[in-house]
């Protein structure tokens, strides 16, 4: 395959056609900010918070699909891509819970976030659903990053148990028909508590830690650990 | 937000596929299991076990102290304790010098072919290498086995008889450079579940051809071009037909044939009766499937198979095998990347306790024990007297149940396995377990087998000790401690090595065998300084991602994939079958074939995860039976129904099911409240001493609701 030639920030580098903006600036140590992005899923540019300025381009480039061409002139934190990634911060921030989403939260002071910016927002307020030995899902701290349902289909386990529901501020993830996790195809592999970003999917077990049960208590929680005790 | 005191990295106690883990642990609990992305064997991915499986460690039954029995049991009247209020809680000393002098005392009086020990493919290489060492050096017997012999032994004899090596000849993760691959006689979604996933990428991503032979309609049939679906025992016919058709048309790899293999000829014509039409007859499979995917497997760049337990868990277990060796011996799919003879095997580290030894035949390193300088080699490394050590071969893992009588085996010891749940015809078990005059139970809880026992040990769980597991595709990795152990309970090597200190000193031996070892390190040490294929494994070198073995010194890379110039035996070699049907076959009164296996949320005889949060998803035995056959014996879906068998009768309730062929009822294993193996066949492979589990004639009928041990105990699942 051929090499293309492009400048990141000023800085010249060389990499195979069909390299994304996000791998070739890594090339140069340049970290581009990402949320959706993950090394084990197929990028699909949902977050925008990787975008980038292309001389010549109309609109912001989301570095995570874009791919580099010849001569391509990029920026990274031109301040429009700056005010971009402010943005798109504050607006999650107003909307979802990020406070388990450790690395959205490293971003805030770098991009000089206003958490009050848009005090009048309506945050996602979602029960906790816990419908299922193995793990539990708090959508209101979901940032919709579309990982779980990646790996759940074609990214790895091709199970295809979680998809999108709902539109606009309503969307979430959900099962099909709303069926409790038991009763779709999922195999509670967890390859979704695996890849979430902001501890919307946790495992019960650690759930259950977080309010102070003890691992003797949480096994006693158990069906088959109460049946025990009886019989 | 939680933060991890630590996250340590190590390595899943599951399957053989060897995931990568990462322990996230708070105050000394484990609270989360994630897997580095990028990791060579499983990417990031793990399955329930792995990722939820764990917690079996915190559970209250977990037995932490030494235990002796109460009332001295006599042979023949042996019976089981669960209840704790049985046992006396013992100190360490006093649990091992009541071992110490019960074992010797036997020793002394019926010598060495009295002794017996199962060694355990779910402990370390390290603790298996000692318990060996420990029964040959210090006993004089070869009566070591583990539960490979019910698993692969009938793999692992026709492997050794055609090529000379037994483990999987390629890597896992190779799969996706296949264009064509059978998987037969495996599950593997459910038992191997992250093989699976390369499996399915690389028919979904990859383009390549999946042909499935198993009498079960498997998840991967949803992706599979062919789909075979073969009476259970009826391998050597299928495959032998697909041979058939390979030399008939022309599809060998002649070049291959005459530069690397042995026997053709003789083979060829003993093939000659194997036609499509006959397989047909006896298997139960459209002859023109079996030309289709013979056609399709020779024509291919790169084949491979898979295979699990429906090919070696057969009274033909070693035919089977062979027969199934023989389509890449034919093609010469093998000895490149993509291509190859894998058998997927089924504990985290199977290929790793036989590599060690745990093995009648076989010293570590597959050395023969009737060979005179195999002998001599360990007498040095072992400090044994000159012709101390046993040559004559010990007994397999069924055998030694069956020889516990007096003048037989008087003493078991049992590392981490359970033959009352693994045992075919489990009520016959029972009475050989009885007959034992002292049983040693090294484990974390009291399963089936350990409530049998005079003496408990409390063993570290895979969590609480440091050690190296080889997984299915010969990688050794390093699996680490985390957590203290609980309670008293002590990692196996440690207790190996006090007890032998104590029989040692009983026994008077002159020297020692050595048993100071300060860390498991310094155990596989001495195990590479006489095994080759182990001489560069060494722990310093295993931080950064396992080795697969051969890894013939300490600058060798590993080995990905075996066999790209030649054999270990040379030329492979063809042998020429006969079909012999299963032992028992289906009549008037036992209608059906009884197969059994495993699913996805269990593990074995259950002792770890029906002690886990995965008894949750999966609580009760459930009996897979075809649609057509549930209406002829007036069965619903969900009923409760009693399945028997000549040897014994258990109740459970219906899956009825398309997943199974009409004719064939499936039962996986993992339930002591209706164990699978009251009703299977002991009947044996005379070449591997393999049982047939996956093939005895049953009976079904209706039960009531209240027959059933737990009617409560049911979940609704939608998964596959």
């Amino acid at each position: 395959m051929s090499d293309v030639t492009l400048t990141i920030d000023d800085q010249p580098v060389t990499v195979p056609a069909g390299t994304t903006i996000l791998k070739a600036a890594e090339h140069l140590g340049v970290t581009i900010p990402t949320i959706c992005y993950h090394q084990a899923c197929t990028a699909n540019a949902i977050c925008r918070l990787c975008v980038v300025e292309v001389e010549g381009w109309r609109v912001l480039a989301a570095s995570c699909v874009a791919e580099v061409s010849e001569g391509m002139k990029v920026r990274t934190r031109s301040e429009r891509v700056e005010r971009s990634r402010r943005t798109i911060l504050e607006m999650l921030d107003s909307a979802v819970d990020i406070s388990e989403a450790p690395a959205i939260l490293d971003y805030l002071p770098g991009y000089a976030v206003d958490r009050e910016r848009f005090p009048q927002a309506e945050k996602r307020d979602i029960p906790l659903i816990d419908d299922n030995p193995m793990y539990v899902r708090d959508y209101s701290k979901c940032v919709l990053c579309w990982r779980c349902v990646q790996v759940c289909a074609e990214d790895a386990q091709y199970t295809y148990a979680i998809n999108f529901t709902g539109r606009g501020f309503e969307t979430k993830i959900g099962t099909f028909f709303e069926l409790p996790m038991l009763e779709t195809t999922c195999v509670f592999c967890g390859q979704c508590v695996g890849v979430c970003p902001s501890g919307a999917l946790k495992p019960k077990r650690q759930w259950l830690f977080e309010q102070g049960l003890t691992p003797g208590e949480i096994m006693q929680s158990t069906r088959t650990e109460k049946r025990r005790k009886r019989g | 937000m939680l933060q991890p005191d630590r996250i340590v990295p190590t390595i899943c106690p599951y399957c053989g596929v060897g995931c990568n883990l990462e322990l996230h642990v708070k105050d000394d609990t484990i609270y989360s299991v994630t897997s580095p992305f990028d990791s060579v064997v499983n990417q990031g991915n793990l399955c329930v076990k792995g990722r939820f499986g764990y917690d079996f460690i915190y559970n209250k039954h977990r037995v932490t102290t030494p235990l002796i029995r109460k009332t001295h049991q006599v042979p023949g009247e042996r019976a089981q304790a669960f209840d704790l209020a049985e046992w006396r809680q013992v100190s360490w000393d006093e649990a091992l010098d009541y071992t110490a002098d019960r074992l010797v005392e036997i020793y002394r009086r019926d010598g060495p072919d009295a002794m017996a020990v199962y060694c355990c493919a779910k402990a370390v290489n390290e603790d298996n290498y000692l318990l060996q060492k420990m029964y040959r050096s210090l006993f004089r017997t070869n009566n070591v086995d583990h539960c490979t012999r019910l698993c692969h032994a009938g793999s692992v004899v026709a492997l050794m008889q055609a090529i000379g090596s037994s483990a999987m000849s390629n890597t896992a993760a190779e799969v996706i450079q296949s264009d064509c691959f059978i998987v037969t006689g495996s599950n593997t979604t459910e038992n191997h579940p992250i093989i699976a996933l390369q499996m399915k990428a690389a028919v979904l991503k990859h383009g390549a051809k999946l042909i499935v032979i198993d009498p079960r309609r498997l998840e991967l049939c949803d992706l599979a071009s062919l789909w075979l679906p073969l009476k259970p025992g009826t391998n050597v016919p299928v495959f032998t037909a697909m041979a058939h058709i390979i030399i008939r048309e022309g599809l060998v790899n002649q070049r291959f044939i005459e530069q690397r293999t042995e026997g053709y000829e003789e083979f060829a014509r003993a093939a000659e009766k194997f036609t499509p039409e006959y397989a047909e007859m006896v298997s139960g499979v459209d002859r023109n499937l079996i030309v289709e995917a013979a056609r399709m497997y020779a024509s291919a760049e790169r084949g491979a198979i898979y295979w699990g337990m429906g090919i070696s868990q057969l009274s033909q277990g070693t035919a089977s095998a062979l027969a199934v060796i023989h389509l890449a011996l034919l093609t010469g799919h093998i000895g490149r990347e993509g291509t190859g003879l894998n058998p997927l095997r089924g504990q985290n580290n199977v290929q790793g306790a036989s590599d060690m030894g745990a093995m009648p035949y076989h010293y570590p390193g597959y050395m023969p024990v009737d060979d005179n300088s195999n002998a001599a080699r360990w007498e040095k490394t072992w400090n044994v007297e000159a012709g101390g050590l046993s040559r004559q071969r010990g007994l397999t893992t069924t055998e030694i149940l069956t020889q516990a009588h007096p003048g037989g085996v008087r003493s078991l010891y049992i590392m981490g396995e359970n033959p009352m749940m693994s045992e075919p015809n489990l009520n016959l078990t029972r009475h050989h377990m009885q007959q034992l005059e002292f049983l040693v139970a090294q484990d974390l809880f009291i399963n089936e087998s350990g409530a049998f026992a005079d003496v408990f040990l409390p063993a570290a769980s895979w969590a609480e000790k440091d050690g190296t597991f080889t997984n299915t595709d010969r990688r050794v990795q390093r699996v680490r401690q985390v957590l203290t152990p609980r309670g008293q309970a002590r990692p196996d090597w440690q207790i190996i090595c006090d007890l032998a200190r104590s029989l040692e000193a009983r026994l008077g031996r002159q020297g020692t065998a050595y048993w100071e070892y300060a860390h498991p390190a310094e155990i596989l040490e001495e195990l590479g300084s006489v095994v080759p294929e182990y001489a560069g494994v060494k722990y310093p070198r295993l931080e950064q991602g396992g080795l697969q073995v051969p890894v013939w010194d300490e600058t060798h890379p590993g080995t990905p994939f075996l066999f790209g110039e030649s054999f270990p035996r040379g030329r492979g070699k063809f042998t020429p079958l006969e079909y012999i049907p299963s032992v028992e076959l289906p009549d008037d009164e036992f209608p059906f074939i009884l197969t059994t296996g495993r699913v996805l949320e269990h593990w074995h005889g259950g002792s770890m995860t029906r002690h886990s949060r995965l008894d949750e998803l999966y609580p009760e035995a459930l009996v897979q039976i075809n649609p057509a056959d549930a209406a002829m014996v007036g069965v619903e879906n969900g009923m409760a129904v009693r399945v028997s068998s000549r040897r014994g009768s258990i109740v459970l309730r219906a899956d009825v099911t398309e997943k199974t062929s009409p004719g064939v009822v499936f039962i996986p294993f993992h339930f002591a409240e209706a164990a699978a193996n009251l009703l299977t066949i002991d009947a044996l492979d005379q070449q591997a001493k393999i049982p047939e589990f996956k093939a005895c004639a049953a009976s079904v009928f209706p039960a009531r609701e209240q027959e059933l041990t737990h009617p409560d105990a049911q979940v609704v699942r939608g998964r596959y």
